[in-house]
């Protein structure tokens, strides 16, 4: 990176820090000069404050939900691309299934958490997990199937053409035509991931995690360990959010070189 | 398999297409078609919008199958010609694929016949040399301008050194000068491959400047309503201004006037 | 009228669709259970066990979960049939969520026309917006609704507010998107009017925008039942479908039909709002989209 691409950077970076900065100043200030008790809303230097006193307890529950995150995550892409590409071979079965999908996706689907605990147990972490995967395998499915059928026919034309077969068309055509797609849907359910294992673990599972030590605290008043834990979880969904943007960059290098990775494109192409 | 110089490129015989068959909703697009497209020839399709020129390409190229009648490409049928990859085509827009580099979009079709490495890299630096983009290689199709990216189209088309070159329409979504340049070049890139090429256009001008023969076909259902001869030698760019150009440009306008519809 | 009687064919064909989607669901569970049963709970033909038990406390048989919906429930003083009360228990969790929607969407938009007007609040807001959604305010819900009873607010408005936040996300990216989509040739028409900057927003941008705002709707309706609902659980309040779905958790073991049944219950409500803004949308881009033949 030169100097020049570096000052782009800084000057594209500069409005996000500047007010980022100011919205802390402003809540540490709003805090201190209105006299605001810690009771409602802590001063973000007493929620740093608690961030490191609590650690040992914050760094382990936020390992442990970002376990089930995470893995709940690969599992329901996994599952979500495969089922997508299985359904695009059978154009009835696409058809048939993509809207019983949207329609699931349109309900509350955290919402089968107490169903999930009676299946498979309330206190192991396999019931957590089939949430975080339920959470994360609809919007994948259905927009990788989206972008694996809506691929423009003069190109499935020209593979027929070099007599291509079905499975060579996924994979020079289908698959590549899919990738923004799919990016858009990765952006959208990487930090969803740490938000669903939370939500689950209201209902059950083991008592150590990020979401038990939000309600206990907020039982006991101490909103500045809630306020830590809420702190420990959004850098794990951060984290995993800046995960989907580096696939996204390294898996489309072609969007890069045309300057079309904007950070909140269409999928697609403007064809 | 006979390839002597009398076979013919494309034999097309009564060849019929109803579409949506026995649905309620038929449309017949092209009946009782016979035509023989000879080697080395560069035949234009033309005619009024639904008069199944580009039916017609898609028959030749087995992307249809004819609802009667019998096609043969090189002697061969249109299936084992395209299995074959005996055809090259292109398409109006130049269907180039945003994820590969100009290079790579050349060299898909060898990737697909299990081309090495190093000779498809070979043959699509010459691609590239004929089309005249030696610079472009390593771009995205995105990066080139529409002109640019109809001639890696061509590119890709002509990399395995097809004997017949299918066309779409290739040139119908450029402006005019880049256009008349194209079909310059594409003259060119004719004449030092001797490739077969089949052209679906509808503009007189294009068809009169580039072809030996222009087909006129008449609408619903598209049949052949004249074949007119187009002699003019050597084009060179004056070939625009010669009083021959005008006479053939003329006389495809008043076959396409008889025909009816409008172009 | 062949463009409504395609209409009325499409209709058809959704409720066909979703006829269909529910009797494979029913075949899908009623097979499994059956399966198990018949082998005691293993796969057919081998020893290893089934991941979901198939006896009727874990996996009630769909007749029963159907039945119990008619079947009488206490609620207070009077008792009622379990389909009214989760009705009423949805009524109450739909408030919620349309003014979450409400607001969500008004600030999603605000934030929207805020960011297409400074191209520097953009650079300072987008980032924020997207790093906004990595933060669980969803988690925040035990928080915000002690917060709200310490205030005296009723628990209505802290559970829209939960509901808020989901629900501005996706309207505000998708508006800023819409906002920004008509090309430079209508810009600069409206520009060769005079038009002031406020015009052009309402006259091209705003109906530019809505072929995306409505997708983004759709999200966002679904997302503001979801908050309400979580909201509801993680609180405890006195009333709503997410109290209805934690109350019948908790005697899942004596009553397991009524826990499967208020979670179809809550499914319902999600395609309900759904299907709603659907509607409106038709009804809005009706007029753009349709040929006046």
């Amino acid at each position: 990176m030169n100097l020049r691409q570096l000052r782009q950077r800084a000057s594209a970076l500069g409005p996000a820090v500047v007010v980022g900065a100011s919205g802390f100043a402003l809540w540490e200030g709003a805090v201190r000069a209105f006299g605001i008790s810690e009771f409602l809303l802590p001063k973000p230097t007493s929620i740093g404050a608690e961030l490191l006193a609590e650690w040992p307890v914050l760094r382990h529950a936020g390992w442990e939900t970002g376990q089930i995150a995470v893995s709940g995550l690969l599992i329901g892409i996994l599952a979500g691309v495969l089922l997508a590409m299985f359904t695009t071979r059978f154009r009835m079965l696409n058809e048939g299934l993509t809207p019983l999908a949207v329609a699931v996706n349109a309900t509350p689907i955290v919402a089968l958490a107490p169903i999930f605990n009676a299946w498979f147990g309330i206190t192991g972490t396999l019931s957590n997990q089939a949430v975080v995967i339920a959470v994360v395998f609809f919007p994948v499915f259905i927009n990788t199937a989206k972008g694996l059928t809506e691929v423009h026919p003069d190109e499935i034309e020209l593979m027929r053409s070099y007599a291509a077969g079905e499975w060579t068309i996924m994979r020079e055509v289908r698959v590549p035509n899919a990738l923004p797609f799919f990016a858009n849907a990765l952006r959208v359910v990487a930090p969803l991931s740490v938000i669903a294992a939370i939500v689950a673990e209201y209902f059950g599972g083991p008592q150590d995690r990020i979401g038990n030590v939000i309600t206990s605290s907020a039982g006991f008043a101490r909103y500045d360990v809630a306020w830590a834990a809420i702190a420990v979880a959004s850098a794990v969904g951060l984290a995993l959010f800046a995960a989907a943007l580096l696939v996204e960059r390294v898996s489309m290098p072609w969007r890069l070189a045309v300057g079309g990775s904007d950070s909140n494109n269409n999928p697609g192409r403007e064809k | 398999m006979s390839t002597g110089a009398d076979t013919p490129a494309v034999q097309v015989d009564d060849v019929d297409m109803v579409f949506n068959e026995g649905s309620g909703g038929e449309v017949a697009a092209l009946s009782g078609i016979n035509l023989t497209i000879r080697a080395g020839e560069f035949v234009t399709l033309i005619g009024p919008s639904g008069c199944g020129k580009s039916t017609f390409l898609r028959l030749v190229a087995d992307l249809l199958t004819p609802t009667a009648g019998s096609i043969s490409v090189f002697g061969q049928s249109a299936h084992e010609s395209r299995t074959g990859q005996d055809y090259g085509m292109v398409f109006q827009h130049a269907g180039l694929f945003d994820w590969r580099k100009v290079k790579a979009n050349i060299e898909l079709p060898l990737e697909l016949r299990g081309w090495s490495k190093a000779d498809r890299a070979a043959r699509s630096a010459e691609m590239l040399d004929l089309v005249k983009l030696d610079e472009f290689g390593d771009l995205y199709p995105r990066q080139l301008s529409g002109g640019m990216q109809q001639r890696v189209s061509i590119a890709r088309a002509l990399s395995f050194e097809p004997r017949l070159l299918l066309m779409d329409e290739p040139f119908g979504a450029l402006d005019e000068m880049t256009r008349e340049h194209m079909q310059s070049e594409l003259l060119r890139i004719w004449g030092e491959t001797g490739t077969t090429v089949v052209f679906v256009t509808h503009s007189i001008s294009e068809a009169a400047f580039l072809s030996n023969r222009v087909i006129v076909l008449s609408p619903r259902p598209g049949r052949v309503h004249s074949i007119i001869d187009v002699d003019l030698g050597e084009r060179t760019p004056d070939t625009r201004e010669d009083p021959d150009f005008f006479t053939a440009a003329t006389t495809i306008r008043e076959a396409l006037r008889s025909v009816g519809g409008a172009v | 009228m062949s463009a409504r009687s395609e209409t009325a064919t499409k209709a058809l064909r959704s409720v066909v669709t979703a006829a269909l989607a529910i009797i494979l669901i029913v075949l899908v569970w009623e097979g499994y259970k059956w399966t198990g049963q018949q082998t005691g709970g293993t796969w057919p033909g081998t020893g290893i066990e089934l991941p979901v038990s198939t006896d009727d406390i874990i996996m009630p048989h769909a007749s029963d979960i159907a039945a119990e919906l008619v079947s009488d429930i206490r609620d207070g003083r009077s008792t009622l049939p379990l389909s009214v009360f989760l009705l009423k228990k949805a009524w109450f969790t739909l408030q919620e969520a349309a003014i979450g929607f409400f607001l969500g969407s008004v600030i999603g938009i605000g934030l929207a026309v805020l960011m297409l007007r400074w191209r520097v609040a953009e650079r300072g807001l987008l980032p924020w917006i997207n790093v906004s959604q990595t933060v669980p305010l969803i988690a925040l819900a035990p928080i915000i609704v002690t917060w709200g009873r310490n205030q005296g607010l009723p628990d209505i408005v802290s559970i829209s507010l939960i509901s808020t936040y989901l629900t501005f996300f996706p309207v505000a990216v998708s508006a800023l998107r819409g906002l920004q989509s008509p090309d430079s040739a209508h810009v600069e028409l409206m520009r060769s009017y005079a038009a002031p900057w406020r015009t052009t927003l309402f006259k091209l941008r705003l109906p530019a925008a809505r072929p995306y705002l409505f997708p983004a709707f759709k999200i966002a309706a679904t997302l503001s039942v979801v908050g309400a609902i979580v909201g509801e659980i993680s609180i405890g309040t006195k009333t709503g479908l997410g109290r209805a779905i934690l109350e019948f958790a908790q005697r899942y073991a004596v009553w397991p039909e009524r826990l499967y049944a208020s979670v179809v219950g809550a499914a319902v409500l999600g395609l309900f709002v759904f299907g709603m803004i659907s509607l409106a949308e038709r009804l809005v881009l009706r007029r753009t989209d349709e040929v006046v033949a």
